[in-house]
């Protein structure tokens, strides 16, 4: 029987609160997305738990919804990020030579460049739309899951069951899905963890700086710059979003930590 | 014969221009060949065909882009970075004021963060485990985990409008003493700070805890020397090559962390520049900025491979 520490257990319970307000946001907000219920910036009270934004609509409600498109972007964009960054990481780790070189150069000049610079520079051409914003947060992240993977890959690739299986005539797609990704998944899993955090600042920086999701969608960054003005005035709509994800921020790192760890311990002896 | 370490300081100098040479092609490229037209998406769909005509002309879009890349290029390097779209001024001469505050913030940020940082992750590893190193990591791990321009808003709150200490924004002007300019940017100055202690002070201590794992430090132990001499004389002279990596890196970040804070603050730096002209649709201007942006970040990631090939010993003196 496994035993959960308490450090992820707490983590994994704020991480699945998080999650699960993202999936039935529709049910749980006690009002629209859009929905103007009030003036503006009311205080917190029974009606309006978190009070109202700048144009009168429900504050919770909005973090909800927001959550909704925070959670879903940064999940797609972690997954998109993933999916290429460790196939072309094994990729080059199996194939190395030209293929090798080729990826890994191209990886470094693209990380030359810092990513929201990258960003800002392609999204100053294309429209800004969800699919367009997922695709650019997924391919840059894209680097640094082809870095980690290949590093973790070329460590496997020298085993001797990697050799056995090329000596038995397995194709290379076979020693690929079969031989390193179950060896390197646990590593992985631990880094899509904090990948996933970082689209989550990601995507709320450039709503943030207004080249994000657009409105009326509900976004953590976008109600930060919808409330920022109410600051001045001593009014902490604005920072709600602030702890939304400091909390999923780190609740998620804790779940991570604990991935890396049961399976650095698990090098030692399985069920041990 | 040249000595060994010029010659790996000549051949990361050169890498360094090769990559930016290379970065300026992808930061043409992710402007101009993308799927569609640049003018299309500047002008939008009920843009005149007269109107779109026009502004491809003014782009040079009619050129194929082999020779639009080279002639902006070139331009570049003579320090001509064109005219913006939006208003029609020179893009070098609206820039090189604004580079220069932008600057000023940063280093400013980096003059207080970078002796700190290192201060407090030897205080960790000196007391590793104990409470001062797990209060310092925790609220380390606390700002690290919000964004640049929460943790700014967060301050503000408290600093600016609660206790009313600082400016909440950062406005600066020519005829400001350097006091004046000082005490306008403490609000930006102390986000940038925050975001950065946190990132270098982790990155620190693990440095210094991978070498307190030592032979050397061991004996020096064993000698009865007292913790802090250990870390300061033995420890911490072996971890400056990783730690100069460290500050580095995270002055690199400094400048990403830049653009956003300055949006918090109204800062007139490059960050603001750039967002603002991002929204317009000025590729000029952005393909201008991501340039800058890319030589600063370039030149102190190459900076920092410089320095920690200097501070190795077995290369300054071969055998």
């Amino acid at each position: 029987m496994m035993r959960i520490p308490l450090a992820a257990m707490i983590g994994l319970f704020f991480t699945a609160l998080y999650f699960l307000g993202a999936i039935f946001a529709g049910w749980i907000a006690p009002y629209g997305m859009a929905e103007i219920v009030g003036d503006s910036w009311e205080p917190w009270s029974a009606t309006h738990l978190l009070g109202t934004d700048s144009i009168g609509r429900d504050l919770l409600s909005r973090m909800i919804f927001g959550g909704q498109t925070t959670i879903f972007v940064a999940a797609a964009a972690t997954v998109l990020s993933f999916t290429l960054g460790s196939s072309l990481g094994f990729l080059a780790a199996v194939r190395g030579g030209w293929v090798d070189q080729l990826l890994s150069r191209g990886v470094d000049l693209v990380m030359s460049i810092p990513s929201l610079i990258s960003a800002l520079v392609v999204l100053s051409v294309m429209p800004v739309t969800l699919p367009i914003l997922i695709l650019v947060m997924g391919l840059l992240d894209a680097t640094r899951v082809f870095r980690l993977s290949r590093a973790v890959a070329v460590d496997i690739t020298v085993m001797d069951y990697v050799e056995a299986a090329r000596l038995r005539g397995e194709r290379q797609l076979w020693i690929i899905f079969r031989e390193i990704l179950p060896n390197a998944l646990s590593p992985l899993i631990a880094e899509m963890g904090l990948r996933f955090i970082f689209m989550v600042l990601f995507i709320s920086t450039l709503s943030f700086l207004g080249l994000g999701i657009q409105p009326p969608l509900a976004d953590w960054g976008g109600i930060v710059k919808e409330n920022k003005e109410g600051i001045v005035y001593g009014i902490p709509a604005a920072l709600i979003p602030a702890f939304a994800i400091a909390t999923l921020a780190i609740s998620v790192n804790l779940v991570a930590d604990w991935v890396l760890t049961r399976t650095t311990s698990l090098k030692g002896g399985r069920g041990g | 014969m040249v000595h060994p370490v010029i010659k790996l300081v000549a051949q990361r100098l050169a890498l360094g221009l090769l990559l930016l040479l290379a970065a300026s092609v992808l930061i043409f490229v992710g402007t101009q060949i993308l799927p569609g037209d640049v003018a299309q998406s500047i002008l939008g769909q009920s843009a005149t065909p007269e109107s779109l005509a026009n502004l491809r002309a003014e782009l040079g879009l009619n050129d194929p882009p082999v020779t639009r890349y080279f002639n902006w290029l070139l331009a570049a390097m003579q320090g001509d970075l064109g005219t913006a779209l939006t208003n029609g001024q020179d893009i070098a001469q609206a820039m090189g004021k604004r580079l220069g505050n932008t600057l000023f913030l940063a280093a400013t940020a980096a003059v207080i963060a970078v002796p700190l940082a290192i201060l407090l992750g030897l205080i960790a590893v000196r007391y590793q485990g104990r409470w001062p190193d797990k209060v310092i990591s925790t609220v380390t791990l606390a700002t690290v985990s919000v964004p640049e321009f929460l943790l700014g808003y967060i301050l503000v709150y408290l600093l600016s409008v609660k206790l009313r200490l600082f400016p909440s924004l950062a406005t600066i002007y020519d005829t400001m003493s350097l006091g004046e300019k000082l005490y306008a940017i403490s609000m930006p100055t102390l986000v940038l700070v925050l975001v950065v202690l946190g990132h270098m002070m982790r990155m620190t201590r693990a440095a210094i805890l991978n070498v307190m794992q030592s032979a050397y430090v061991e004996t020096a132990e064993l000698k009865g020397l007292r913790p802090f001499t250990i870390i300061a004389r033995h420890a911490f002279p072996n971890a400056i090559a990783p730690v100069v990596n460290v500050v580095m890196l995270n002055l690199a970040y400094l400048v990403v962390g830049v653009v956003v804070v300055e949006v918090v603050f109204v800062y007139p730096g490059m960050g603001q520049y750039l967002v603002d002209h991002v929204s317009k649709r000025d590729v000029p201007v952005v393909q201008a900025c991501g340039l800058v942006f890319a030589a600063v970040y370039i030149g102190l990631n190459i900076l920092a491979d410089v320095i920690s090939i200097l501070a190795n010993p077995r290369l300054r003196h071969p055998k």
